[in-house]
């Protein structure tokens, strides 16, 4: 329980965090941010890892491995897009 | 061990916050993605030093396989294309989190949440949060990516006891949940994730093409909120806290979304509103006097004028005129005519669409103006040149308050010295709405193809 509660005070901070962060952003940025924010939300690659790490096969692990798989996808997509996105982006030349 | 990848996870996500703080500004931003991309590398490269990671040979060829077609991809796909990438990405973002909290179903104590039968209740809940919401956005991320790639009919479906028919299955859905965590059987998970994307499915099909801006926004959010559920799942901070960042974006995206068409979330989310662009030949709007005219007319008006405003809309990315655009620009420039760009922040298919195809075709972005910032200068402008743009330029949105853009914000181009619409007809825009605008004095339409008339203009200013 203790666990949760501390879980949640992260949360929430987070939420906050977020809220001023992204208000922040200038809207000729939004398409990037919606790519950028895609490619770190594949974090959760993180929790894929851990099941396909054991050396034992079994469902979790082909399962932790499409997640891999899934989630590289978005990583490696969304931050190139997001790239790519941002080079276009130039001030007038003087 | 385990304290040092708490401090790295620590670490990773003050990266991932610096990368949206980088988007602040177009100078800053490129910085910001690469702080983002090492936040990411610093969570891999911690998790793989993890002992529960045991073996590497599936995990390098997992990534190697999901690295080499998301470059592939994101380098190839075509800017027209940004929109439904960004929902095809959601959707993986969404049936990758379904996976983890499946993977962590079947083998819990690799994850340190008991043993297999012997889950926590705490952990099953937030085990099915993680994977009904990973269903629901991809589901709804799939319907998204088919109404916006054209593969479905961009019209919203709708039928009877629609609504109920939801609601009943969010009913079921939650009785499924709370069995599930009463009995730990496979059933009962794979029921509830089934159910999850039966309901994502449902809740998009009846949103219409012309709101999907803010129906990206959400499923970027949800896409938010199942990284969350993951990471209580697991109990790691860097999934709560990245989730809850890309939630709160989502989230305030699709707020900027809705107060930009002056519209509530949930009427969008109930739907029915706006299709695909018809070209309806009415009646009523044949027999109102239009004035039209040719390339010849808009080069010889625009070259003229002291300052000329260009409103870009879905029309432009459909013809694909901004290269077009930006050349006719480029030598009315050359003229000694003022040029700028105003851009309304629903015009396209996702939030800040028309900025990245303007910058595709190098406009310098402070060229580039919001609504707030350019709406006085149009009394004082001579042309408001409109490309494929409708209802954001519509007065009734101010006057008419039974219209149902009434309250929207527009981008006041009637106050312009004069108007061009380039435009395929005169038909009404996504909101069914006529544009009073057509039949003013000061108005004149430039019909046919968006990208051929910039040509058209570009040769005829070269005269």
């Amino acid at each position: 329980m203790e666990h949760l509660l501390q879980e949640i005070t992260v949360f929430v901070l987070a939420i906050f965090v977020g809220y001023y962060v992204i208000w922040s952003v200038t809207p000729a940025l939004h398409s990037p941010l919606m790519s950028v924010t895609n490619a770190i939300s594949s974090v959760i690659i993180v929790g894929a890892l851990i099941a396909v790490g054991p050396v034992l096969f079994g469902i979790s692990k082909i399962m932790g491995f499409i997640a891999v798989v899934l989630a590289a996808v978005n990583i490696f997509g969304g931050f190139i897009v997001t790239q790519r996105m941002l080079q276009m982006f130039k001030k007038k030349k003087k | 061990m385990e304290n040092y990848s708490i401090f790295a996870y620590l670490i990773s996500g003050i990266f991932f916050i610096l990368a949206l703080r980088g988007l602040s500004s177009p100078e800053t931003a490129k910085r910001g993605n690469f702080f983002g991309i090492l936040g990411m590398i610093i969570a891999i490269v911690t998790t793989l030093l993890l002992p529960v990671i045991e073996s590497y040979v599936f995990i390098a060829l997992a990534i190697l396989i999901g690295g080499t077609i998301g470059t592939s991809i994101a380098l190839k796909i075509k800017m027209a294309a940004l929109p439904q990438l960004i929902a095809a990405f959601h959707s993986l973002v969404g049936l990758a989190a379904v996976m983890v909290a499946g993977a962590a179903f079947h083998n819990p104590s690799a994850y340190g949440i008991g043993q297999t039968g012997n889950i926590p209740t705490a952990s099953l809940i937030e085990m099915s949060l993680g994977s009904a919401i990973g269903a629901v956005t991809f589901s709804g991320s799939i319907i998204a990516f088919g109404k916006l790639q054209g593969i479905m009919s961009g019209n919203p479906i709708t039928f009877k006891l629609q609504h109920f028919l939801n609601a009943v299955l969010g009913i079921i859905l939650i009785s499924v949940v709370v069995l599930f965590c009463l009995h730990q059987t496979q059933n009962f998970f794979w029921g509830l994730t089934i159910l999850a994307f039966i309901i994502g499915f449902l809740i998009i099909i009846p949103i219409g093409a012309a709101d999907m801006p803010v129906v990206v926004s959400m499923l970027n959010s949800y896409s938010g909120w199942a990284a969350c559920g993951i990471g209580f799942t697991l109990s790691n901070n860097l999934l709560i806290v990245t989730g809850a960042l890309v939630g709160s974006s989502g989230a305030i995206l699709s707020y900027i979304m809705c107060k930009g068409m002056n519209r509530s979330f949930v009427s969008v989310i109930l739907g029915g509103f706006g299709g695909d662009v018809e070209i309806r030949s009415d009646e009523k709007i044949e027999q109102k006097p239009v004035k039209s005219g040719d390339s010849n007319d808009a080069a010889f008006m625009m070259q003229n004028a002291e300052s000329v405003i260009i409103i870009p809309g879905y029309g432009m990315a459909v013809a694909q005129a901004q290269h077009a655009l930006k050349e006719m620009c480029d030598l009315l420039k050359k003229k000694g005519v003022n040029v700028r760009y105003a851009v309304h922040p629903v015009a396209g298919r996702m939030p800040g669409h028309m900025n990245v195809l303007l910058a595709e075709a190098n406009v310098p972005y402070d060229e580039v103006f919001e609504l707030d910032a350019i709406n006085r200068d149009f009394p004082s402008t001579d042309v408001a040149f409109v490309v494929g743009a409708n209802d954001i330029t519509n007065p009734a949105a101010k006057t008419d308050p039974k219209s149902p853009i009434y309250g929207m914000p527009i981008l006041e181009v009637e106050n312009a010295k004069s108007v061009l619409f380039s435009k395929r007809s005169l038909g009404p825009g996504y909101a069914g709405v006529e544009n009073e605008l057509f039949f003013r004095d000061n108005t004149m339409m430039l019909f046919g193809d968006a990208k051929e008339m910039c040509e058209n203009i570009i040769n005829s200013l070269g005269k």
